[in-house]
């Protein structure tokens, strides 16, 4: 990166983004490859480098411009890339295609078929990104910049009219007029509760006292959640100007962002933003020359997911164990070192830049009456197109996981869609027309959380899917009340012994007696909401819970004492590779004639079913 | 051994006790574990009662408190991973390495983890072999991953792209 003095005017700034838009060669050809985790994770890196390389042993390196950018969602056909200015898309590109891509398409811009997206239903190939069903319904506010700027240069923030929300609010906005946008915009925490941004902020600022905090929480505990990760990854200046301006609204000098452990890319891309930021003067003391000062601390989690709670939060930036505090006195009032402290979600925090720049009125268009802008969900399970998709909130089930998501993995039949992550719900197929916003969720039993959306088709146990969030939840209570710590371990055996074929009758009344207890006696939301997940499969999913304990039956095949596998002998081939590959010998049969299961020897691990190609392997 | 390098570390945090988690998130990277000496260290130099570092130390769970093998595995059991057979893996794993979470194979090669959610759901079922990400893991393919790293067959080892 050219060293930039540090910028000390608003202006200065506007010329600074003038010059870098003007040094832009728009005919100039561009390769964005995607460097997050889960294109890192299928070789992204390598191929960076090999491109690189290979450009420059061709003597290209100024012509063509290698970009590593952010996610771009589509993580099911990673590593992908895009090639400007024809637009041509990659998907599942290989270290070995690189050769391909730059005799073909690097240096003469024609696409290669075999790497461009092949429609599953019309067998097409696609060569737009936007021509994809999968990025055809999108609206991508938040990750428009995923995907096209290198997270680790700041410059390429600003030429895309980054930190031009934080000079209008230095210049033009006084702090109440920034909360009265926020207010207007309708925006609701992206974490969990949903709760008014605006009304947050105006707490914090009217709470007495002179010391103020603001606090992203990038702890981001949700199994099945990974958008926060993907903006800290991708996009974190956009986080970092939120926070600056939610600091200047409220009246605070320091803010920390509370970044889980896990993510070590986020971590390190947050760290060179800042470091950028402040050496600009976007940070710092005195930011843009306006006398207003303002500084970030990156704080990583350790491993607690109730540390994603507010209170347990600022325990642990306290250096302290991460147990909740009782909520009477709120954290707006009396948080961090007993300090009025703002905390919102990353994506929450990255909405702000986009309201104040388009305005509130712009932002409310999006979505419905009291859920405005669009939501980031993580469609993942069994749905064939997994990954990252912002869509307006209001959209329908059916959109998201069927058009954007092109519907169930093999063809299997949809079963349920869980939402909100553990505290959160499942939601049957009958209401995949019900549209997604933070009150429709709440009503069928499920909410909003962060927006992990997992997929269940027919091979998906719902007592067991209560079961492991209920597990889930019982290591990770912090045991500080009762309700919670006691409440959690029964649950868990209540339904372990329905799993494993021991389940009685009355056990149905006595999870829906225990959750009513915990629902109302648990000191954090964590307990609060832990029996959301058995509530609602029970609620809608009774007749499973009932095969289970009555049949001793599991129909999904995921229960080991409730089922057997067999073979379909007019299915199998004899191919013997299930034979060869059972750890117990209990696959018999000769080569080229359909083969037996030994029920006795049989320890169900699953590995002759999902091995048989002609899925011949079926369950009883 | 001295602690030089564990003062290098409470140097460049202050010694602020609001830093302790930062703190010992570093010192663990040194060996990989907290060795109790290397507390009671931290401890002294900080005036913090050990209490206090044994309470927040077996609280969190990214700390350990005994050694871990060369290679750590870390198996994801995020809801997208569990429905996609998380467990079965794990099993397989267990029965590969001989080990079950939280234990480390006797020739000090391997440590077995289970973690919430390394935030790759897309790419389930996940395992993570030091920072290896192996994506779609079937219980078939759990032999062959070990094999990269168990020093039996070097040269399947650059075979995973």
């Amino acid at each position: 990166m050219p060293r930039v003095k540090k910028i000390k005017t608003p202006s200065d700034l506007e010329t600074h983004r003038q010059a870098l838009v003007n040094e832009r060669d728009p005919n100039k050809r561009v390769v964005r490859i995607c460097c997050t985790t889960g294109c890192r994770a299928g070789g992204a890196l390598n191929i960076v480098e090999d491109v690189k390389s290979e450009l420059a042993k061709q003597g290209l390196e100024n012509k063509i411009e290698v970009k590593k950018t952010g996610c771009r969602g589509f993580c099911e056909n990673g590593p992908v890339m895009a090639i400007e200015p024809e637009d041509i898309f990659y998907n599942k590109v290989k270290p070995k295609n690189v050769p391909e891509i730059i005799s073909e398409t690097l240096v003469h811009g024609k696409p290669l078929k075999r790497l461009l997206y092949t429609d599953p239903e019309t067998k097409k190939k696609i060569q737009k990104e936007k021509e994809i069903p999968f990025f055809g319904k999108q609206v991508r506010h938040v990750f428009s910049h995923l995907g096209t700027i290198d997270p680790t240069q700041i410059d390429d923030y600003i030429a895309e009219g980054g930190y031009g929300a934080l000079t209008k609010v230095l210049t033009t906005m006084k702090p109440m007029d920034v909360i009265e946008a926020i207010e207007a915009s309708g925006l609701r925490g992206r974490g969990g509760g949903g709760f008014p941004a605006g009304r947050k902020w105006r707490s914090c600022r009217e709470a007495p006292g002179i010391i103020k905090y603001v606090i992203a929480n990038g702890d981001e505990g949700d199994p099945g959640a990974f958008m926060d990760r993907s903006l800290m990854e991708g996009d974190p200046h956009s986080i970092l100007e939120g926070m600056i301006i939610g600091a200047y609204a409220i009246g605070a000098h320091e803010g920390f962002i509370y970044v889980r452990d896990e993510y070590p890319i986020a971590v390190e891309h947050l760290g060179i933003a800042i470091e950028q930021a402040d050496s600009y003067g976007l940070l710092g003391e005195n930011i843009l020359g306006t006398g207003f000062n303002f500084r970030i601390q990156i704080v990583r989690g350790a491993g607690a997911f109730v540390c994603g709670e507010s209170t347990a939060l600022m325990n642990s930036l306290e250096g302290r164990v991460g147990e909740p505090r009782a909520k009477y006195v709120h954290t707006v009032e009396s948080g961090l070192w007993d300090r009025p402290s703002t905390l919102n979600n990353v994506e929450t925090w990255a909405n702000v830049p986009l309201i104040i720049n388009r305005g509130a009125a712009w932002y409310a268009e999006t979505g419905t009456a009291n859920s405005t802008g669009t939501k980031i969900f993580s469609v993942v399970g069994k749905v064939r197109n997994t990954g990252l998709v912002e869509v307006p909130m209001g959209i329908t089930l059916r959109e998201i996981i069927f058009d954007i998501g092109g519907g169930i993995r093999k063809n299997k039949s949809f079963k349920a869609v869980q939402t909100g992550g553990p505290s959160g719900g499942c939601i049957p197929a009958s209401r995949i027309d019900m549209p997604v916003d933070f009150d429709s969720l709440k009503k069928v039993g499920a909410m909003m959380g962060s927006g992990g959306m997992i997929v269940m088709d027919e091979n998906t146990c719902m007592v067991d899917v209560a079961k492991y969030f209920i597990h889930f939840l019982m290591y990770e209570s912090c045991g500080k009340c009762v309700p919670c710590r006691e409440g959690l371990k029964q649950m868990h055996e209540i339904l372990s012994n329905i799993c494993e074929g021991d389940g009685e009758k009355e056990d149905l009344a006595l999870l829906e007696s225990l959750s009513a207890f915990m629902i109302d006696a648990s000191l954090c939301a964590l307990g609060g909401t832990a029996p959301n997940p058995v509530l609602s499969t029970i609620r809608y999913f009774r007749n499973e819970y009932e095969a289970h304990i009555v049949d001793k039956k599991c129909r999904a095949g995921v229960c080991r004492n409730l089922f057997e596998y067999f073979i379909d002998e007019d299915l199998c081939n004899g191919c013997t590779l299930c034979r060869i590959k059972c750890p117990e010998e209990a696959v018999l049969g000769e080569k080229k004639k359909p083969h037996t299961i030994d029920v006795d020897k049989c320890i169900r691990c699953g590995i002759c079913y999902t091995l048989c190609k002609k899925e011949a392997v079926v369950v009883m | 051994m001295g602690f030089e390098r564990v003062d290098e570390i409470l140097d460049r945090y202050g010694h602020r006790h609001e830093a302790l988690i930062s703190m010992l998130q570093d010192v663990q990277r040194l060996e990989n574990y907290l060795p109790q000496e290397t507390l009671q260290y931290i401890g002294k130099r900080l005036e913090v009662p050990l209490s206090r570092i044994y309470y927040i130390t077996t609280f969190y769970k990214s700390f350990s408190l005994e050694p871990r093998g060369k290679h750590i595995v870390k198996v994801c059991l995020g809801t997208a991973c569990h429905l996609n057979g998380a467990l079965q893996n794990l099993e397989q794993i267990r029965r590969a390495l001989d080990i079950r979470e939280g234990e480390t194979t006797g020739d000090k090669m391997f440590s077995l983890e289970t973690v919430n959610c390394v935030g790759t759901c897309a790419l389930a079922p996940v395992t993570v072999v030091g920072d290896k990400y192996y994506d779609a893991v079937t219980p078939a393919k759990v032999e062959k991953i070990i094999s990269n790293y168990s020093g039996k067959a070097e040269d399947a080892a650059g075979e995973e792209d």
